[in-house]
């Protein structure tokens, strides 16, 4: 599977709803630490089908990341059941974010 | 049979990929470990502007993809996995990573440093939380509000400037009286009006369960405690070296750092330190580069100091 954006508008349906477990990704693309881990994502998202990767770009999404409190990137959080179970700050490695998701 | 490669180097950043670079290009087998993506900490700078060779400034990811492009092309072999241990001496060398273990005939150590945090409680659950390590990534989110930087380097300047165009009010923290960093930067800070500065002062605590809502801090001279209520705090207060994997291996300064002087040589036959891991005084990108070039070219002598079994006969 690949990596899904979602906005606003998709966020319920896709996040919230998923049957899957979702690791959740806030990001902006003027954020270094962002793109660096930009292919470990995709990495997860083609290796790990048991898991949703989800990202949502906080300059297009400005709500979503109101909602959830961001003041940092990359910020991520493991969600499952609609409810946030985990979350981690800044650069992990591909081993920290399939631990994150627990 | 396992492979085992003249240089395995440790780190992809401006050091590794300078190695791995001269080490490929002089011909040996390379193997390059990184633990992330390429660049290091320089992936994190959003514009890099005193590299000598981009007079225009150049953003810190792209330049760290063109190092490992660099390296790759000269022959290097990049695999991407996180050391976990080491057997650094010996004729061969072995490291475990996540990635499966290596084995080498020299050892450039390259791995660089991260973010040293200011070791208070609540630091970690406030990370995210209104604790920040990178200005150029979370500045924007502190538009029009009260920020304090800690720090007195040259990072800690640029990040409260780069803030003070930014946040409404930018409070600098400083344990000295005065600034290490660079003049222009110095002066550049001074002149900003949105710009303050608490000198001889330490931060105690951090305020705020849920999200930071202030700091606790202490003048260094008297010892009275104040509070100043901030919505944010960009942690700038220098780097610590990633060597945890080498303690009781090796021998690292107090700082974690591997003694070593320019000729990039440790303890070690065979092992070399190169760029921000090694103890010395000023670290730059150029810097790091410089210890890569010469990281590689002292592994290459020492390689040929060296018989190789089976290929010579060994009745010297």
């Amino acid at each position: 599977m690949s990596v899904t954006h979602v906005n606003q508008n998709s966020f319920r349906q896709e996040v919230l709803e998923s049957d899957k477990p979702v690791l959740l990704d806030f990001w902006a693309p003027w954020c270094g630490p962002c793109r660096m881990i930009a292919p470990v994502l995709d990495e997860i998202a083609r290796e790990h089908p048991e898991i949703k990767v989800c990202k949502v770009n906080v300059d297009e999404e400005p709500e979503l990341a109101n909602q959830f409190g961001i003041v940092s990137i990359p910020s991520l959080f493991a969600i499952r059941g609609g409810r946030v179970v985990n979350r981690t700050v800044g650069v992990s490695s591909k081993q920290e974010l399939l631990d994150l998701m627990g | 049979m396992v492979k085992i490669y003249d240089v395995i180097v440790v780190g992809g950043g401006p050091a590794g990929c300078t190695a791995a670079l001269y080490a490929a290009r002089a011909g040996l087998s390379v193997l390059l470990l990184e633990k992330l993506t390429p660049g290091g900490q320089m992936a994190e700078a959003a514009w890099i502007e005193n590299d000598p060779g981009y007079p225009e400034g150049i953003d810190g990811l792209t330049l760290g993809q063109r190092m490992a492009q660099a390296a790759r092309q000269a022959g290097a072999e990049w695999i991407t996995g996180k050391v976990l241990s080491a057997e650094p001496e010996g004729r061969e060398k072995t490291l475990r990573t996540t990635a499966g273990s290596f084995s080498g005939r020299t050892l450039i150590l390259a791995m660089g440093a991260g973010h040293r945090r200011l070791g208070l409680a609540g630091e970690e659950a406030l990370t995210g939380r209104g604790v920040a390590y990178c200005a150029a990534c979370d500045a924007p989110f502190y538009r029009g509000k009260t920020v304090a930087v800690v720090g007195g380097g040259s990072s800690a300047a640029a990040d409260a400037l780069l803030l003070s165009r930014i946040a409404g009010r930018v409070i600098l923290i400083h344990r000295r009286d005065t600034l290490r960093a660079e003049k222009a930067s110095r002066e550049a800070l001074f002149g900003a009006k949105n710009v303050t500065f608490r000198w001889n002062t330490a931060v105690t605590a951090l305020l705020g369960s849920q999200r930071l809502t202030g700091l606790r801090l202490r003048d260094t001279d008297t010892g009275a405690e104040t509070e100043l209520p901030v919505d944010g705090l960009f942690v700038s207060v220098g780097r610590a070296p990633a060597t945890e994997f080498l303690r009781g291996r090796m021998t690292l300064d107090e700082k974690g750092y591997l003694p070593a002087d320019e000729s990039t040589e440790t303890g070690l036959p065979g092992v070399f330190a190169a760029g921000d891991v090694r103890a010395k005084p000023f670290r730059q990108i150029v810097t790091a580069q410089s210890d890569g070039a010469t990281a590689a070219h002292a592994a290459a002598q020492y390689l040929e100091s060296q018989p190789r079994r089976g290929l010579r006969p060994s009745s010297q």
